[in-house]
Formats: structure tokens, sequence, C-alpha cells
């Protein structure tokens, strides 16, 4: 227990996969002027990591890895090149059914997420997650953990970034380094700070 | 003649796609802090957003509408298992170093931006230029910034030694700053405030202007 708990801080805090991964920059540049659509999509984030890495995990570790394939009767069968196709598939399908299953059942949380939600099948931290958990090579419990974690590690940056870009509208900015120039070095300064948290140890 | 080499050449700096259009910046931070790594990557990333234009453009009237971004994912996720394959059996150190970073071109925005923007409106050879110049306005952000992540970091280039490092026996005392992902985004703001200052056009407008201090004189 305390072994998942350790990852899940890890995951959130010292790894966090915005600031010092640099997963997802696109979005989380282009998408964080707002803290209402920053808190959206970061919650919207968190929900298809939590799905996708585990699901991935499953896919790999019972067709495409090396010899996983054994329970077929095809125990020399090495796939693993198609990891980036067979991702990228189901991460686009569960954002897909995603949609359509809280369009049915839950209106409300599919307006809120609505426009979010196409957009993050490129969002490289959804894909960026499943190739850690297998370069990492996580069992299916660990991916569970990590795919929350790190799911809750980009929201959470994002809504600091949303609120930090809040307030920095009205500051005075040298001309040339308004917009994207002062958002790239308060995204600096911000990743310094979670820096700090690489000395805690569970 | 002149349309071929426009599109070649804007994307570099008058559109160039990371400092201007705001797209694949994930990997332009990540692999920077050496130049031979990124110098990997921006082969990498220029061969597979060329083939990618040039594919997607030459089939571009057999797609329909409302699958295109699926098709364009297929094409671009198999030039990246090519580029993938190509790197680990000749530069396999190298491909360890990306690590996760290579299999991210897929999702990386430059590729797919050009492909949805440029690749389904125009010819094939015009759009690989596009891509090639695309390709080329990516790498040029990143070699910028692991050259100076790697001379002040490490104090080599290319990974020949160029200023002595302490712990070494020679004069130069490391930034380990400049490896740490932070120093990678301020590089990326200052490298922006600069490429802005030359070229005024592009620069955003604020949401607010401070207006000026009242004169005591107005006051009174």
């Amino acid at each position: 227990m305390e072994y998942y708990l350790s990852l899940l801080v890890r995951s959130i805090f010292i790894d966090n996969i915005a600031l010092s991964m640099f997963l997802g920059m696109c979005t989380f540049i282009a998408l964080s002027k707002k803290i209402d659509a920053a808190i959206g999509l970061g919650i919207a984030v968190i929900v298809v990591q939590t799905i996708t890495v585990p699901v991935n995990n499953l896919l790999y570790n019972y067709l495409l890895a090396d010899g996983a394939l054994a329970w077929a009767g095809l125990p020399d069968v090495n796939l693993s090149f198609l990891v980036f196709l067979c991702f990228i598939g189901v991460i686009a399908a569960i954002v897909q059914i995603l949609e359509m299953v809280l369009d049915k059942y839950v209106p409300a949380l599919y307006n809120a997420l609505g426009v979010f939600l196409p957009l993050i099948t490129v969002n490289c931290a959804i894909l960026g997650g499943s190739l850690l958990m297998q370069e990492r090579g996580y069992d299916f419990a660990e991916s569970v953990v990590f795919g929350l974690g790190s799911g809750t590690s980009w929201a959470l940056a994002i809504a600091v970034l949303a609120g930090i870009r809040e307030k920095l509208k009205y500051s005075d900015i040298p001309e040339g380094l308004q917009g994207l120039g002062i958002v790239f070095i308060t995204v600096g300064l911000v990743s310094l700070g979670f820096m700090s948290f690489g000395g805690i140890d569970l | 003649m002149a349309n071929i080499k426009d599109t070649l050449l804007e994307p570099i700096v008058v559109n160039n796609p990371i400092a201007l259009q705001i797209l694949g910046i994930c990997s332009a931070l990540a692999v920077t802090s050496s130049m031979k790594v990124s110098f990997v990557m921006c082969l990498a990333l220029t061969v597979v957003c060329a083939f990618s234009n040039f594919f997607v453009s030459l089939i571009r009237h057999h797609i329909p509408g409302s699958i295109r971004i699926i098709v364009q994912m297929i094409i671009i996720a198999s030039l990246v298992i090519v580029v993938d394959q190509v790197l680990k059996a000749v530069a396999y150190d190298v491909s360890k170093q990306l690590s996760v970073f290579v299999g991210l071109i897929i999702t990386n925005c430059i590729v797919m931006g050009r492909a949805e923007a440029f690749a389904m409106k125009n010819p094939p050879i015009p759009s690989f230029l596009d891509g090639i110049g695309n390709g080329l306005g990516y790498s040029v952000i990143l070699m910028i910034v692991a050259f100076f992540r790697e001379l002040f970091g490490a104090g080599t280039l290319w990974g020949v030694v160029v200023l002595p490092v302490e712990t070494n026996g020679g004069w130069y005392v490391a930034n380990g700053m400049m490896l740490m992902p932070p120093s990678a985004f301020v590089l990326i703001g200052l490298l922006i405030w600069g490429l802005r200052s030359w070229k005024k056009t592009q620069v955003e407008k604020a949401d607010f202007k401070i207006t000026k201090n009242s004169q005591p004189s107005e006051v009174i």
C-alpha cells in the first residue's frame, strides 16, 4: 500500500508530466488563459488518463510485448513495434466512446467537458503517459495509480498556470515579451517551484 | 519558383511553428539538453513531417472529411514506427536517450497541424516542401536552445569539451540549472522575445493597457 502511495505522490509532484516531462505542452500553453477552461480540461485529462493507461497496459502485456502471445500458442511473436499505432488507436477510441457515453448518461458533465474531449486525442500527455508506462514496465495496479497520478499532475499544473495568467494580464510586460514569451518564462518559474518537491521521499 | 522558395523558407523565421504557431513545444523542451540528441530528433521530425504531408496530400481527394483525422493519424503513426525502428538499428544509444519522445512525434502538433492545414489543400510536391520547411523551423529553435543548454550546462558542444569543467580539473563551474527542465522554458521565452523584437508584426496585443500615472500638475 505504502508503495502505491509513494508512486502516486511521485507522479503527481516530483515527476510532474507537464512541468518536468514537458508533455502536453501545446494545449497546456494554448488553453491556460481562463481558469474555468483550464480546470475543465484538467478534469478531462484525469478521466481519460486514468482509463487509457491501464487499458493500454493490458493491451501491451497480453498482446504486444515480446512473447505475450504465448497464451494463443505463439510464444515467438513480438509485436512491440506496433505499440505506437495501437496506443493511439486505443486513445482515440476511448475518447470517442467516453464522449458518447457522457452525452447519453451524464449530459451535465458532457456539456462541461464537451469542447475539450476531442482535443485530448492529440494531447501528448495521454500518449506520453502510456508510453512511459510501457517503458518503465509497470504492472496493472501500478499503471492504474500512475494513470491517476499523472493525470492529476497535469491538471494541477494547468490550473496553477491559468491562475497566474489571469493575474498576469494586468501587469506591465515589455512589448516583445507580451503573450507567449512571458508565459514560457512563467512556466519556467512554476517548474522551478515544483522542483523543490524533489526531496520528498515516502 | 519564388513560391517554392517561400513555402520552404517562410516557416523558419516569419511563421515559425514553435515561436509563432505554438506547435510542437513538448519535444522541443525535453530533448534539448544535448545537441547530438536534439539533432537526431530534428531529423526524425523533419522526415516524418515531410513524408506525412506528401502522403496525405497524395490521397487528399479520397479521404472522407469525417474520418480525415484518423487517416492522418495512421499515416503519421506508420511513419513514426519506421523512423523509430531505423533509429533503434542505426543509433541505439541516442534512441534510448530520446526514450518516449520519438513516439510522441505522432501527437506532435506540427505534423498534425501541417497535414490538416496545408497538405489537405495542396498538391504533393509543395506539401512535401512545406513539411521540410516546418521541420527546419522547428530544428532551428531546437538547435539554438540545445546549444545554450549544452554549452553552459555541461561545458561541451556536440560532446566535445569547449569549456573545461571544474570537476574535471578545468576552470568552468558548470551551471547545473541549465540541464534541468526550467531553463528550457526560460530560454525559449527569451528566444521568442528576441524574435519578436526583430519582427515587430509578431507581437501580441496586450489585453489591458497600463495607463500612465497622473502627473502632479493634473491632480492639483
